[in-house]
């Protein structure tokens, strides 16, 4: 499944107080070919200015998803056309 | 079967939803109607409103995966699940499970396991308006152990 293909263009989509800190709430990125999984796409996107910093601050609070479905950090991130960043779900 | 799963920005009618589910039919002998209400006030202090933000495709999406695992697990004959998005003022609708089965056990359990795994694995954020200002609700530990006990059995799809 999780083949070694070149990475491709990912959409990222944010939610709740993760898309407010982060100040949208989607965009296409290219992750370099070292990042393989979600902990270390969070690890990566918190390098990217101050606002990614403060949202991706306490990456263990934060779930992802992809392509819509939830995954742990340690899930690799090959292969995923979005993926999907948000705080503890509070619906119900 | 019948089962309906909607997101929507509208109020819906909880009885009349109740009705569809058994209309025409007489194998249902327990139905269980959960309506979640937006209260008032949070922790003792009023609240204006509760917007609620949801994650398109996702929500339905993952609301589908639990009513299937509730169809494999109870003996079921309808379910229907609403989720309001948007603003919502104190009083109104938030969200809406029925469940019908023969026997009230598998309605209740079945409408009871819909609702906590709502509150913690479907995306939906809840953003408290107070004269404060607006504020986003903390995921409460009681919601992850109610949802905690139905943990499924080992070789299931693993993902926290």
């Amino acid at each position: 499944m999780n083949q070694r293909a070149p990475m491709s263009t990912m959409k990222l989509v944010y939610f709740a107080w993760v898309r407010e800190r982060v100040g949208k709430a989607e965009e296409e990125i290219v992750p370099p070919a070292s990042v393989t999984t979600v902990a270390e796409l969070m690890r990566w996107l918190r390098e990217r200015g101050e606002e990614y910093a403060h949202a991706f601050e306490n990456p263990k609070v934060i779930r992802a998803a992809i392509d819509k479905s939830h995954v742990r950090p340690d899930t690799a991130i090959a292969g995923a056309r979005e993926i999907a960043f948000f705080p503890p779900m509070t619906g119900g | 079967m019948p089962i309906k799963i909607r997101l929507q920005r509208e109020d819906f009618d909880a009885a009349a939803e109740a009705a569809a589910l058994t209309h025409g039919r007489t194998d249902v002998g327990a139905l269980v109607t959960f309506t979640g209400l937006c209260r008032g006030a949070e922790s003792g202090e009023p609240i204006a409103a509760l917007t609620l933000e949801h994650y398109p495709g996702m929500a339905e999406a993952e609301i589908a995966r639990h009513v299937e695992e509730a169809l494999a697990r109870w003996p079921l004959f309808g379910v229907t699940v609403i989720h309001r998005h948007g603003r919502i003022a104190p009083g109104e609708n938030i969200v809406l499970v029925v469940t019908a089965s023969s026997h009230r056990e598998a309605a209740f359990a079945a409408a009871e396991f819909l609702m906590d795994y709502l509150k913690t694995r479907a995306p939906f954020w809840k953003q408290v308006e107070s004269k404060a200002g607006t504020a986003w609700v903390e995921a409460k530990d009681a919601d992850d152990a109610a949802a905690g006990r139905w943990a499924k059995p080992p070789g299931r799809e693993a993902a926290e």
